[in-house]
């Protein structure tokens, strides 16, 4: 069981973010901190959502576009867009999205299970959808989005 | 704490040891006859048998035990360490060393040779000298002879034939007595009085300074050591009676005292007369106290076992035991009786090993922790960061305030040089001296020497200069191979150098320094030079050169680096398998490194390698691609060249080469190898990078603008990405941005035709 699915049965604090007009979140623990963007260093034969990499505290930190790794179009980043640093497995990614909207404490009860008519891709790393005072958002789980980290750092 | 953590300790303790036992026999061998080192060497493999015992290994410490039997006799002086004893000493150490590998690794050791070893300590221990060696025992000049090389000896010890012989002890000390030089004695009272200790001083100090300038025995008077309830623990009670064989005269014994004359009572008298009955009609009734400090963390070493308890010294003298130094004791605990009737070798070593404890006792007197590599390395981290930030600071603060206000900059400035001061200490910290590979050598040599017959002296300087803890552990394995071809091919048998008219011995020398921000290791032979027209024929037959080639000296020297190259005439265990010398370059040039070599026929060769000094920065030239700004290693680079059209040739396809002094090199355009651009870039508007890669051949690498040339710190990728093809590391530049590091040999192996692109993707599918 991961750590998002567990959490999800006690009841967790998530935290909820902006790309477009969808509202999609992570479990807060998986977070280490929100900062704002700053231009990245493109990485050769990188895939394509990834935007390259940069400077955390002396880490390299690699940034993925969070609107094209979900399916949208690419974001054009701006000073407001912001990038969640994450932790995935052993390795931190820079997730960026185009804003942090809210801090959820949700339980089972808030939860409906994934519709059937979304697609494969959004099937691989939805784990729910919340309904929250009248919004739609989406739960998503970092490891799944980024099996490949997950897989090296087990 | 479990049990396996404690074992992985004493293990680790174990190598310190072991160490030690190495480090303690190399000087014994070169004719060091401090008690102390003998001390040392005795502690270090008591301790292993100690710790060993409690996790019931037993092999390690039945061997250890015989081993120690051994020591004890050495330095109970029962037993002259020359240089056949030391020979078997030193191979006891490596089978020790090879016993601690096995329990900690498992796998199995040579227990034929651990069991001849074994016989060859026992015979030691008994009384029995090795073969070929009667004669060292009987010469009195024994310090400067054990230095000297006892070839005829060497082969005899190995012989599995080895021949004890019966020898007697009596024989050296009695023989010895009357010729011996008689040191006038200094008879001196000490009685400090609580001023003494009031202001700062303290006797254990002065009796150590003492010490140093002769052979003392000590007596300690505690008669006036009231019952401990009437004890004012400010109160002085104690007095010493010291006698001291020194030539250098009451001079220099009150000189030790120099600041603490006023508070104590101090009489010096120098008497011709024999020190024992002296101490035999003595006024004072004085009780013997040993200065026996090593018992107090020797356990059962303390071979001269007095009943006496360290406990019974006053307190302050007692509170300050741990730092008096083992010499003092050990050079009090060997019984006056002993001192006299032993070799003339040791008085007469006493004086200049005197001068030598001081400077070894600076050396290992530093307390140090053990802390754990990955917290100095998060340590390191940080503080690149903070370079980095204070750099950006600087700049902003530049770029925001056009008024100048010079009391921020001068706290920039001071900022600035904090923080260099931080990062140097925090760099220095994982410095770590070269002597651990070093010592590692000896052994090398040892095997190798015996191996090939040949008698080698390992002679090493400098083995205190630091470097980085990573480039240490990776320069093992290039300097053995190194010291294997030293002495395997570069050194001459011994018959083959007394006709040359040279020493029999040959001498391997290995140094260290540092010159210029770099690390120099060199390893000298005197051996007969490279046999330049071998190479050269080798060369040809391997069709490395043309037959008529034209080459200077230096050329030849520099072909034994090529892959596939052994001049050896028969392949033998140790070197010549050809895979020599081109792995240590490789190997070498991996680190950051550069090797050169010098030869002279007759003389002997000289490989000298350049390496940096920590494997966290790197010299680099940042250049642009494609609007990118990358760091080229600057080992890579063998110059830069701006091309001019008319150099520019294009080769089939897409291909294009560049004509430098007559030989057409292939044009690699770093832009398009990355995917930065789609197209090939106009040579003419970019700069080339010549560079030599680790194929040996030269490529043009065609880069948009060189930016500079500056130190950069490497950062990881692959702790949060991934292994990226083309890309060696990455790194952060004054301005806070990532810049990628080009891994030369990847973009040259790519321009080759091998494929850089390999699947790399974050996600398995999109």
């Amino acid at each position: 069981m991961t750590y998002a699915a567990k959490s999800l049965t006690q009841g967790r604090e998530l935290i909820a973010f902006r790309i477009g007009d969808q509202e999609f979140c992570v479990n807060i623990m998986s977070v280490r901190e929100i900062r704002g963007w700053t231009p990245a260093t493109p990485m050769p034969h990188a895939p394509h959502y990834v935007l390259g990499v940069i400077n955390l505290r002396g880490a390299v930190l690699p940034i993925i576009d969070m609107s094209l790794r979900l399916g949208m179009k690419p974001a054009e980043p701006t000073v407001r867009h912001v990038i969640i640093v994450a932790q995935v497995g052993q390795k931190a990614v820079g997730l960026l999205v185009d804003a942090v909207s809210d801090i959820l404490t949700v339980t089972d009860d808030n939860v409906q299970p994934t519709p059937d008519i979304a697609n494969e891709m959004t099937k691989n790393y939805a784990r729910g959808i919340l309904a929250i005072e009248g919004r739609m958002i989406c739960m998503i789980e970092l490891e799944a989005l980024f099996p490949h980290i997950e897989s090296e750092a087990a | 704490m479990d049990m396996n953590e404690i074992k992985e300790i004493f293990f680790q303790e174990c190598e310190e040891q072991l160490a030690e036992l190495e480090s303690g026999l190399l000087k014994l061998n070169d004719g060091d006859r401090d008690p102390e080192t003998v001390n040392a060497v005795f502690r270090a493999v008591h301790s292993i048998k100690g710790g060993a015992g409690a996790f019931g290994l037993d092999d390690l410490v039945s061997f250890a035990h015989v081993f120690e039997t051994t020591l004890d006799c050495v330095r109970s002086n029962k037993l002259e360490p020359n240089q056949d004893v030391l020979k078997v000493m030193l191979k006891s150490a490596d089978v020790l060393a090879d016993l601690t590998n096995a329990a900690r690794d498992g796998g199995s050791v040579d227990e034929a040779r651990s069991k001849q070893l074994i016989r060859e300590l026992e015979a030691l221990a008994n009384g029995e000298v090795p073969a070929a060696s009667e004669a060292p025992a009987s010469k009195p000049a024994l310090a400067s002879q054990a230095a000297a090389p006892a070839p005829a000896a060497a082969p005899a010890v190995n012989d599995e034939g080895f021949q004890p012989i019966p020898f007697s002890f009596d024989d050296f000390g009695d023989e010895e007595k009357p010729v011996a030089p008689f040191a006038p004695t200094c008879e001196i009272l000490f009685h400090p009085k609580r001023e003494l200790y009031s202001k700062g001083n303290e006797a254990a100090l002065l009796l150590r300074d003492l010490s140093r300038i002769g052979e003392m025995s000590i007596r300690c008077d505690m008669d006036s050591l009231p019952l401990l309830e009437d004890m004012n623990p400010e109160e002085a009670y104690f007095s010493w009676k010291i006698s001291l064989v020194t030539e250098k005269g009451e001079d220099a014994v009150r000189s030790v005292f120099e600041f603490a004359e006023w508070d104590c009572d101090l009489e010096v008298r120098t008497v011709e007369e024999d020190v024992e009955a002296d101490a035999g009609d003595d006024e004072l009734p004085m009780q013997p106290v040993p200065f026996d400090l090593s018992i107090l963390d020797d356990g059962d070493a303390g071979a001269t076992a007095e009943a006496d308890e360290p406990a019974e010294k006053e307190p302050v003298a007692a509170t300050e035991n741990n730092v008096v130094p083992m010499a003092a004791a050990a050079r009090a605990e060997a019984p006056k009786t002993e001192t006299r009737s032993a070799p003339a070798a040791q008085q007469a070593a006493a004086a200049p090993a005197a001068a030598a404890a001081s400077a070894a006792q600076a050396a290992a007197a530093a307390p140090t922790i053990r802390v754990d590599l990955d917290r100095v390395d998060r340590l390191i981290n940080l503080v690149g960061e903070l370079v980095i930030n204070q750099a950006m600071l600087s700049q902003s603060v530049i770029e925001n305030d056009n008024n100048g206000v010079s009391s921020i900059n001068m706290g920039l400035e001071e900022l600035q040089q904090l923080t260099r001061e931080i990062q140097d200490s925090v760099m220095a910290i994982r410095a770590q001296p070269v002597k651990p590979v070093f010592q590692r050598m000896s052994r090398i040599v040892r095997e190798i020497a015996d191996v090939t017959g040949k008698s080698v002296r390992l002679v090493t300087e400098g083995e205190n200069t630091e470097v980085d803890k990573t480039v240490i552990d990776k320069l093992a394995e290039p300097l053995t191979h190194m010291i294997r071809n030293a002495v395997d091919h570069g050194l001459e048998s011994p018959e083959k150098r007394e006709a040359a008219g040279k020493n029999p011995e040959g001498t391997v020398r290995l140094t260290a320094k540092h010159r210029s921000g770099r690390i120099v290791i060199e390893l000298a032979d005197d051996g007969g030079g490279i046999n330049r027209e071998k190479v050269r024929q080798k060369a040809i037959d391997n069709d490395l050169i043309a037959a008529d080639a034209n080459l200077s000296d230096e050329e030849i020297d520099n072909l034994i680096f090529h892959a596939g190259f052994s001049t050896a005439d028969k392949i033998s265990d140790i070197s010549g398998r050809g895979v020599g010398m081109d792995v240590v370059k490789r190997s070498i040039q991996a680190l950051g490194g550069r090797i050169t070599i010098s030869s002279k026929p007759g003389q002997g060769s000289v490989f000298t390698m350049s390496l940096p000094l920590t494997l966290a920065v790197l010299d680099g030239m940042v250049v642009t691609v494609a609007g990118q700004t990358l760091v080229v290693p600057l080992t890579a680079i063998v110059e830069t060249l701006q091309p001019e059209a008319s150099a520019i040739h294009s080769f089939g396809a897409s291909q294009r080469l560049i004509s430098i002094r007559n030989s057409f090199c292939p044009l690699v355009d770093v832009g398009r190898i990355l995917n930065f651009r789609s197209t090939q870039a106009n040579p003419v508007d970019g700069v080339a990078l010549l560079v030599e890669s680790e194929g040996g051949g030269q490529r043009a690498l065609m880069v948009d603008a060189i930016q500079g040339q500056r130190q950069v710190v490497i950062k990881s990728l692959e702790a949060n990405y991934t292994h990226v093809p083309g890309i060696a590391a990455a790194t952060i530049l004054g301005d806070g941005r990532v810049a990628l590091i080009l891994d030369v040999d990847a973009v040259v192996a790519a321009s080759r035709g091998q494929s850089l692109k390999q699947e790399i993707s974050l996600a398995a599918t999109g």
